[in-house]
């Protein structure tokens, strides 16, 4: 049970926003900008960053949520979202973000983990200022997505399922339109 | 020197807002929120949570100029001192003391906080939208400590800046820049 009344029905972050849609806007705003939005990181990248991450921290939802996401850009791959999870260094991505991601498992440590070793690394294989950058931005946003959705104790249903055609339909649309179905309405 | 070419002269964060504006603008608007407008804690006491949570990230930039933004608004710097060495015996009420242990559970990590935290906070008076906003502000910090620190942006050491700082935090809020790139006149 969520440790605050949060409306009912609504999974996870949703029901957050929901019961605070004043915080709900740059909340999604920020996701909008940093996975959604035109980048030399393709969306599936960027999503398998968050997922990542989200996984790191053990967030349920938040991990299951934006899999469903990356995979829909990635041609449905579910295999491949599930390979950089257990070992991302043995997945069929390409060796920058590789690099990317060890700048975001950083990050998910604390960011004085970074080391300029890390990001010369990732420069080394193409990663441009904004590309580090946004890997640093999105790991720490999700340090925060995550915390937000398990410290409320949000009702998070364990079956995938669930999560995938709502995934399919961000991929499309994206956050700050897919909030409109659960955000109250001006 | 910073992991990436930020703009020069600019301290901690805002030299990452000016590097890419496009996230600044939700970034502020958070911590306006969160912070800033009105909400039934008080500015002063949001700014301890904002602070206690940097100093626990180890934050030099965001503890120190939260906390002289909590400072401007509680009438000095002492009791920043204390809510980050041992909230507990801090002069703070009994219902700020349990929203800080709840925002010392969410920096471990969500799953920390417990029902008997929120049962103890909700004891002494604390509403639903306060511990929401605790717990927010709480993982918001988790966010930004880590993009200042994960970036190595320049974070000048001593007093002085972050006081004047603190005080355009306490007065103006977020939504504005609370440093300028030298020469801006």
């Amino acid at each position: 049970m969520p440790h605050i009344a949060l409306p009912e029905g609504l999974q996870g972050i949703r029901s957050a926003m929901a019961f605070r849609p004043e915080t709900a806007g740059p909340l999604n705003q920020l996701a909008e900008i940093l996975l959604h939005a035109p980048n030399s990181l393709a969306p599936g990248e960027r999503e398998l960053i968050a997922t990542y991450v989200s996984y790191l921290n053990d967030c349920y939802f938040c991990q299951t949520v934006h899999g469903a996401i990356a995979s829909a850009h990635l041609n449905d791959d579910e295999e491949l979202v599930r390979r950089v999870k257990a070992d991302f260094q043995h997945a069929d991505i390409s060796p920058k973000l590789k690099a990317l991601l060890v700048i975001a498992s950083k990050v998910q440590k604390g960011g004085k983990h970074v080391t300029s070793d890390d990001v010369a690394a990732a420069r080394a294989l193409g990663a441009t200022d904004v590309e580090i950058h946004d890997t640093v931005l999105i790991a720490a946003a999700f340090c925060m997505y995550n915390r937000y959705v398990d410290g409320l104790a949000t009702w998070q249903p364990q079956e995938e399922a669930l999560y995938r055609e709502r995934g399919k339909k961000t991929a499309r649309e994206g956050y700050v339109t897919m909030s409109q179905e659960y955000l109250p309405q001006k | 020197m910073p992991h990436i070419d930020l703009p020069h002269g600019l301290p901690g964060i805002s030299a990452g807002f000016a590097f890419r504006p496009e996230t600044a603008k939700p970034m502020r608007d958070l911590a306006h929120i969160l912070l800033h407008e009105p909400s039934s804690l008080t500015p002063g006491e949001r700014e301890l949570i904002a602070t206690y949570v940097s100093s626990l990230n180890d934050c030099y930039f965001c503890q120190t100029s939260h906390g002289a933004a909590a400072a401007c608004h509680l009438g000095g710097g002492e009791i920043v001192q204390q809510i980050k060495s041992d909230f507990q015996s801090a002069p703070v009420s009994a219902k700020l003391k349990a929203l800080l242990a709840i925002a010392g559970k969410v920096q471990q990590g969500g799953k920390h906080v417990t029902a008997a935290d929120v049962a103890a906070a909700k004891s002494l008076g604390a509403t639903d939208i306060e511990i929401h906003d605790t717990v927010l502000i709480a993982a918001a910090f988790c966010m930004y400590n880590r993009y200042v620190d994960g970036l190595d942006t320049v974070q000048p050491r001593g007093e002085g800046m972050y006081a004047q700082m603190g005080e355009h935090l306490a007065r103006e809020g977020y939504r504005t820049p609370s440093t300028r790139p030298p020469n801006a006149g």
